[in-house]
């Protein structure tokens, strides 16, 4: 059989081929010729094709048939075998292959081997990839080199000891007697390693670290040497001596450092000299200055030094080399919290890294300048960062709009300023911003009552001019549906008011309905503010078509909405004026911005209130059993009704609709009452079902609940089965007066401890002198067996005048809510 | 370090040395995907990118690109050096290295960084002592080849 090929020649020949096939079919031939070579045993040639093997592996292709002839050649006493078999072994076997623990033994021998250069190949590779078995076997092989007074074997003993120390944690304290004279080498090279090793014990064990802190004097030592001493033209870099071993013991002095007030004065004086003393011209000083800065920021050092340590990452930030740039923005990033007004100094420079074209650059600049935005510098920043956004790539545009809005949030200068700058984002960034901001832009602008008529005609504005951007669409819908009567009448203050038809705003809103850029939720919100335009605009005809038409669309959502809309116009056009009126101030939760919004249930205080969908009406990603609870401020006039948030279930589920009441406390009597709610239309049906027991209420009394101005309203009551916690009140509405009281609407609220549901009524109008009532039943959940008691909101016209009356209930029964 | 790769501009390895233990697969998917990312960026850009959730530093040698995933609480900078200095030590060896000499004697290039480098972490600062021992390993070797 002739020789195998060469390496080299192989390497020349695999070259020449032209095309992949080619290749893959000199790569088999070859292959085939080496596994033949390999089952014959060939202990001459191994070597040879186990090299040539190398090599096509790199190339990409199978080798695994090697990795025995590794062991082999390792187990070879030849050199040459040696050097092959553990290259092979390190590219070819991984300690996830049961194989590789054969190599143990050998390497055992040859740790002990009498050529320190075969010592040298073991210790290699067991500190490269050995497994932790392995190291279990071969700690202690290692630990005897760790104390050899050969520099050389020392020094890879130290860095395989590092290994050990990662894979099996605890054989660390084996080693710590080795550690004890590393330091007083001279050897740069076994000082280097010595330095990693410690420091791999230190960050790994509190207690070794106490134990090292003795060191921090000869650490700074040797370290003051290696500035001070003249030129060594063995371990110069760039005038420089010994770099790495500078840096790593900054970096170990910095972990000894670290909360230790006697070390980190210790090492004040050498980190000032270094801090002044390193040339900047070329990456090897900064790199000793960036692990300066670093220590320095970390330990217990004098303000002095830490502004010694900014200022030359302002300088950094300066220089022209972008690797410069971009570790000093890093490392400002890591300080800005602790040392926040020096970092300031710096920040016109780090909005300028803003326009850098590095990504990475921008990336850092961006963290950095929220990081750095406070009340005084809001608006400057702002505007920069606003810049930012309209030219940076996708990637950054979603967390810088979400910064944007935090920081807004936290310093906005005015409310106008707030809402211009929403209004920006939402403009240019739109697309990216998380969901959560469009509740959170609507509850702002409902909060900013002056800035209605402002807000609702830029947004008419925007519309105009763009309809692709979801979140934008969606809260210019919602604020032209409710302050579109703003829009018409020009009420604007801050700019010059447009004119507008109703038909022009209405053109608008049901473009969007059939607009293919729009979201089945953005149509939701379209459709709901034309249908709250019906009690601002005049076009209540067009607006009625348009609400029946979608009465059949394909859309599910927007179906049912459209369906009630139109049973809202039919049906119960006395109910949709107040339940389409102007939506109250909603009170904020403390959340930051674009984060939490707390979910209420009612269970919680009544200053906590933040519906999660402000429309009043359902909004398809609203969760299962979202409820509004709006609690009116004090001096908030508006009657709020709700519309049921959840359409009933073919299972003909309740709707708990909490009336919120705040009893006592700060809320001055008399505050209005939280919205009763009117069932869905679908549970029309239920007042009429015989849900009512009265078998097992025999027995309570009725009562009268008010007598004021000639109305008079009793309540009667049963027991609702099957659940005996559930009260059934019956009102009956009765007027003594000449005149029929119209439009009569009874509200309710109850205690948070309760739940109510008010059923529909039999009439509105309650007819005059006695000849009729108009009842309405009312269902109060008392699982708390609480004491029942109520607060009752009357409104009614008499005599061509509005009438408006609050009145509490406390008379209730015992019996009532035992 | 966690690894060090080597490749041409048209994507080929050279030289690949894993400190970490991962499956030829694993090694091989992380190869591929990183020596794309590099090899589309500008060459203006900085020499640092955060990378899954690595850390890398490369730089561009003539033809060869030398690249190194790093620890979070390594030194950019240094490692930087590093490489430089790897390059040194190739260039002393071979003298004027070039991307021609590393492809015919990738085991030396692999050998001269297992001097340099052990487990991650630099084992000698002095450039003349790691050609030396690798001056000393040749010798030997060529005595042990001599013998047969």
């Amino acid at each position: 059989m002739p020789a195998p090929i060469r390496l080299r020649e192989l390497i020349r020949t695999i070259r020449t081929a032209r095309t992949q096939a080619e290749e893959r079919e000199m790569i088999q031939k070859e292959c085939a010729a080496i596994r033949s070579s390999f089952r014959e045993e060939d202990n001459t040639y191994r070597c040879r094709n186990v090299a040539k093997l190398l090599y096509m592996h790199m190339l990409g292709y199978p080798a695994h048939f090697g990795q025995l002839e590794c062991l082999k050649l390792i187990a070879s006493q030849k050199f040459t075998d040696k050097r092959i078999g553990y290259l092979g072994a390190m590219l070819l076997l991984d300690e996830r292959q049961d194989v590789h623990l054969l190599m143990t033994n050998c390497i055992k021998n040859d740790l002990n081997h009498s050529t320190q250069y075969v010592q040298g190949l073991a210790l290699c590779t067991l500190g490269c990839m050995g497994s932790s078995e392995m190291c279990r076997d071969l700690a202690g092989e290692v630990e005897k080199l760790l104390k050899t007074s050969n520099s050389y074997l020392r020094k890879k003993a130290a860095l395989c000891a590092v290994h050990v120390i990662r894979k099996v944690p605890e054989l660390m304290e084996m080693f710590l007697p080795a550690t004890k004279n590393l330091l007083s080498e001279k050897n740069h090279g076994v000082l280097h390693t010595s330095v990693v090793l410690l420091t791999e014990m230190c960050e790994r064990s509190p207690d070794m670290l106490a134990h090292f802190r003795k060191l921090v004097p000869q650490l700074v030592r040797i370290l003051k040497n290696l500035i001070m001493s003249g030129y060594s033209p063995e371990h110069d870099v760039s005038g420089i001596s010994d770099p790495f071993l500078q840096v790593r013991i900054l970096r170990l002095l910095r972990i000894l450092g670290k909360g230790d007030d006697d070390s980190s004065e210790a090492m004040n004086d050498i980190l000032a000299q270094v801090a002044t003393n390193t040339e900047t011209s070329k990456n090897v000083g900064n790199a000793i200055l960036y692990e300066t800065v670093l220590t320095i920021m970390d330990i217990k050092s004098e303000s002095g030094l830490r502004v010694l340590a900014i200022n030359i990452l302002g300088r950094f930030l300066l220089n022209n080399d972008k690797n410069i740039r971009y570790v000093a923005l890093t490392s400002l990033l890591k300080t800005v919290q602790t040392d926040h007004n020096a970092v300031q100094r710096h920040r016109s420079t780090i909005v300028d890294c803003l326009k850098d074209l590095d990504v990475s650059i921008k990336r850092r600049a961006m963290e950095l300048s929220f990081a750095l935005v406070n009340g005084n510098n809001i608006r400057g920043m702002m505007k920069e960062l606003l810049y930012f956004l309209d030219s940076c790539d996708p990637e950054f545009k979603a967390d810088c709009a979400s910064g944007v809005f935090l920081a807004a949030e936290k310093y906005a200068p005015s409310k106008r300023w707030h809402i211009d700058t929403i209004m920006r984002v939402l403009t240019t960034a739109g697309s990216y911003v998380r969901d959560d901001s469009v509740p959170n832009l609507i509850q702002l602008i409902t909060n900013s009552v002056e800035m209605h008529a402002y807000t609702v005609q830029r947004l008419y504005k925007a519309l105009l001019d763009d309809i692709s951007q979801q979140p934008l669409v969606q809260v210019a819908s919602w604020c032209i549906g409710e302050y579109g009567d703003l829009l018409l009448s020009g009420q604007c203050e801050e700019e010059e008011p447009i004119q507008v038809t109703e038909d022009e705003v209405l053109d608008v809103l049901e473009g969007l309905l059939v607009s293919n850029l729009s979201t089945p939720v953005t149509r939701g919100y379209s459709l709901t503010a034309i249908m709250k335009l019906s009690t601002r605009f005049s076009s209540v005809n067009r607006i009625k078509k348009v609400v029946s038409i979608y009465g059949s669309s394909i859309d599910v959502e927007l179906q049912q909405r459209a369906v009630e809309y139109n049973a809202l116009f039919k049906k119960y056009d006395h109910m949709r004026p107040a339940l389409l009126e102007r939506m109250p101030i909603m009170e904020k939760t403390a959340s930051n911005g674009p984060t939490e919004i707390v979910q209420t249930n009612g269970e919680t205080e009544p200053s906590v209130v933040e519906p999660k969908h402000p429309p009043p009406v359902n909004q398809p990603a609203s969760q299962g059993n979202d409820l509004l609870d709006l609690l009116g401020g004090n001096d908030v006039p508006v009657i709020q009704t709700t519309m049921p948030t959840k359409p009933a279930s073919a299972g003909g589920e309740l709707l708990d609709l909490l009336g919120d009441l705040s009893l006592g406390g700060p809320a001055p009597a008399p505050a209005p009452p939280a919205p009763a709610s009117q069932p869905p239309f679908l549970l029309d049906g239920l007042s009429s079902q015989p849900l009512f027991n009265d078998i097992a209420a025999a027995g309570i009394p009725p009562m009268t609940a008010y007598n004021k101005n000639g109305l008079k309203i009793d309540f009667t009551f049963e027991r609702a089965n099957p659940n005996p916690n559930v009260a059934v009140i019956t009102i009956h509405a009765s007027n003594s007066t000449e005149a029929d009281m119209t439009d009569f609407v009874f509200q309710a609220a109850v205690p948070k401890t309760f739940q109510l549901q008010l059923l529909s009524p039999s009439s509105n109008v309650v007819p005059a002198l006695n000849q009729g009532t108009v009842t309405q039943v009312i269902r109060v959940l008392n699982q708390q067996k609480q004491q029942l008691r109520m607060r009752i909101k009357l409104t009614y016209t008499h005599k061509g005048s509005a009438v408006q009356d609050l009145a509490e209930v406390n008379n209730f029964p015992p019996q009532s809510w035992q | 370090m966690q690894f060090m790769l080597l490749f041409s501009r048209q994507g080929k390895l050279r030289l690949q040395k894993w400190y970490v233990p991962l499956s030829d697969k694993e090694r091989k998917k992380i190869s591929r995907d990183l020596v794309q990312t590099i090899l589309a960026r500008k060459p203006k850009m900085c020499s640092f990118l955060e990378w899954r959730d690595l850390k890398i530093v490369y730089k561009r040698y003539a033809s060869l690109y030398f690249c190194c995933a790093v620890e979070d609480q390594d030194n950019e900078l240094i490692t930087l050096e590093i490489i430089h200095r790897y390059v040194e030590l190739l260039d002393k060896y071979f003298g004027s290295v070039c991307e021609l000499d590393i492809i015919f004697n990738f085991e030396k290039a692999y050998f001269i960084l297992d001097e340099f480098l052990l487990g991650g972490e630099a084992q000698e600062t002095s450039k003349k002592n790691v050609l030396k021992a690798i001056e000393q390993a040749d010798l030997l070797q060529e005595e042990a080849e001599g013998r047969v």
